[in-house]
């Protein structure tokens, strides 16, 4: 098998680093260690270095740089936005809205804050797995203090109705965070003209590394600490700062930012050759979330009478990474709560596929995962006593 | 995350189809939990002269009913009743703990179909270890 070819489409689990990102970074591993709190000339350095990343990103969502905070990634940043600013608000209500089908950053964080006595309303999604704004009108209460949802989903692609939303929000005096993890370097983001108080992101979706990311904090929104240590990032996140992952993480998003529109419309025709091929050409196929309110990468479609982690297996054993909302590949059993959230039986949640593009996909990965794909969805149906069922079924009613 | 052996008989399951005429078929599992397995015998002399069976389910599920019916094949039936999912698990070189249901699930299927079989012959049915399977009329899928 050493010269198998292998073809990458799990772009939303993560990015391969861009060779421009890991360059900037290495030296920062190296010769430029200083510590960005010393005070002499390697330390300063650092502390520069750290200062342009956060201008870069400031400049990708159309923030002010003291507007951003570096973390950890994805997960720190809305653990940080929603328990932060639930406490600090406390005095004022002790009622938080998001929606059914977060990040689990985001749903076990509100599990959580529901033990420490806070009250979570979990908006409904629609098939297409979007939010009604009348929903959120009318789940506001005079004790809501934050509203947290997603930009876009990262196992359907649906992307929210994040302006509407911000505008209710901003009416009413009521905080908006959105887990913009997924959506960063894919949709353009401002975060003045979309109303957006809070947003996360997370460095290593969008081609560059892991464990690094940020949280936009706008000033004046309260937000009590949530590492504990230190004065770095101004007094707000305590630790000493991941010097190389901040600089490989400014480096990504002014490169993603720069090309978004291109990059992303290239991406959005590949995807949709993929998908329409698949849909008409694979029968008893459905496609998951909205059509084209969507990312540009993203396929998520349920394939009936087989299960999905016996088609990852298949796939895998061709080359090809994807992902799956069944149970059996996740270490539970119950299927995805978002393919759940959008209405799907369990059964056709158990037969989803999840396949996301990204920069380096070609027209040639394309026909080589159809081909694996078809071979892989007519193999498993040969073996299903479901597919034999409706098969029976059939010849009986012809 | 599998054995070697899971995945050999995942990608080349063995008696993998349906006997039409078969003396007896077991199905167990459930399409809400995401594997259902049937399994199908044809028996003589109190041998099981051909065994198949059909999946829907995760690798594991696949591989357990591969694995069962190469053990009971050629076996009495009640050579075969003894089969233990332990004794799959154990032929597979080992299940990830999540996928131990899936042999379960491949022991209740053969059980199932040699009771089938005995029911047509007017023989009383044996007696099935209850419930270890996960849920199926409850609506839950918890082992
Ligand atoms: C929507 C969303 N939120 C949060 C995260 C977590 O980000 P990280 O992996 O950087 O902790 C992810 C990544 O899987 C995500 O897709």
């Amino acid at each position: 098998m050493a010269n198998q070819k292998s073809v990458y489409m799990d772009h939303s689990a993560t990015t391969a680093t861009d060779p421009e990102v890991v360059q900037a970074m290495i030296p920062w591993f190296s010769n430029q260690y200083g510590n960005p709190s010393s005070l002499y000339k390697l330390a300063r350095e650092s502390k520069t270095a750290i200062e342009n990343a956060r201008s870069k990103v400031a400049t990708a969502i159309g923030a002010k740089p003291e507007e951003i905070f570096f973390t950890s990634g994805g997960t720190e940043s809305d653990n940080w936005a929603l328990i932060g600013t639930a406490f600090a608000l406390r005095k004022k209500g002790n009622h938080i809205i998001t929606s059914g089908i977060e990040h689990h950053a985001i749903q076990h964080t509100c599990e959580y804050l529901e033990k420490q006595g806070f009250s979570v309303t979990y908006l409904p999604v629609d098939e297409s797995g979007k939010i009604r704004t009348a929903d959120l009108k009318s789940a506001i209460t005079d004790g809501t203090i934050l509203v947290s949802v997603m930009f876009a989903n990262n196992e359907i692609g649906t992307i929210q109705p994040v302006k509407e939303i911000g505008k209710i929000c901003r009416e009413k005096g009521i905080l908006f965070h959105t887990d913009a993890v997924q959506a960063i370097g894919n949709i353009p983001i401002d975060v003045g003209d979309l109303n957006i108080d809070l947003l996360s992101l997370s460095s290593h979706k969008f081609y560059g590394p892991k464990g690094t990311g940020a949280l936009f904090i706008r000033k004046g929104v309260r937000i009590d600490n949530y590492i504990h240590g230190g004065g770095q990032e101004r007094r707000k996140r305590a630790g000493t700062e991941n010097v190389p992952g901040i600089v490989g993480l400014g480096t990504a998003i002014e490169k993603v930012t720069r090309n978004l529109e291109d990059n992303s419309n290239r991406i959005r025709v590949l995807r949709d050759r993929l998908l329409d091929r698949i849909l008409s050409e694979i029968p008893h196929t459905r496609l998951n979330g909205h059509r084209t309110d969507r990312l540009a990468g993203n396929i998520n479609v349920s394939f009936e009478f087989i299960e999905g982690e016996s088609l990852l297996l298949l796939l895998d054993h061709a080359g090809i990474a994807a992902s799956t909302g069944s149970a059996c590949s996740s270490g539970s059993l119950e299927p995805s709560h978002v393919l759940l959230a959008i209405g799907l039986r369990a059964e056709i949640a158990h037969g989803s596929l999840r396949l996301t593009l990204g920069r380096e996909n070609t027209e040639e990965d394309n026909e080589y995962v159809f081909a694996e794909l078809k071979k892989a969805v007519e193999r498993l149906r040969a073996m299903s006593p479901l597919y034999a069922d409706y098969l029976k079924k059939r010849s009986r009613h012809v | 995350m599998y054995s070697e052996k899971v995945m050999d008989h995942f990608m080349n399951p063995r008696n993998q189809g349906e006997i039409t005429d078969a003396d007896g078929v077991g199905e167990v599992g459930n399409p809400t939990c995401g594997d259902i397995m049937r399994i199908f015998l044809s028996v003589k002399e109190n041998i099981i002269t051909d065994v198949k069976f059909q999946t829907f389910g995760c690798g594991a599920a696949v591989a357990s009913s591969s694995m069962a019916t190469e053990l009971i094949k050629g076996k009495t039936l009640e050579e075969a009743w003894e089969v233990s999912n332990k004794a799959v698990a154990e032929a597979l070189e080992g299940l990830p703990p999540i996928k131990m249901h899936c042999s379960v699930l491949a022991e209740e299927g053969i059980h199932k179909a040699i009771n089938d079989y005995r029911i047509k012959q007017g023989l009383p049915p044996w007696e099935e270890k209850a419930g270890h399977h996960h849920g199926h009329d409850d609506g839950t899928c918890e082992t």
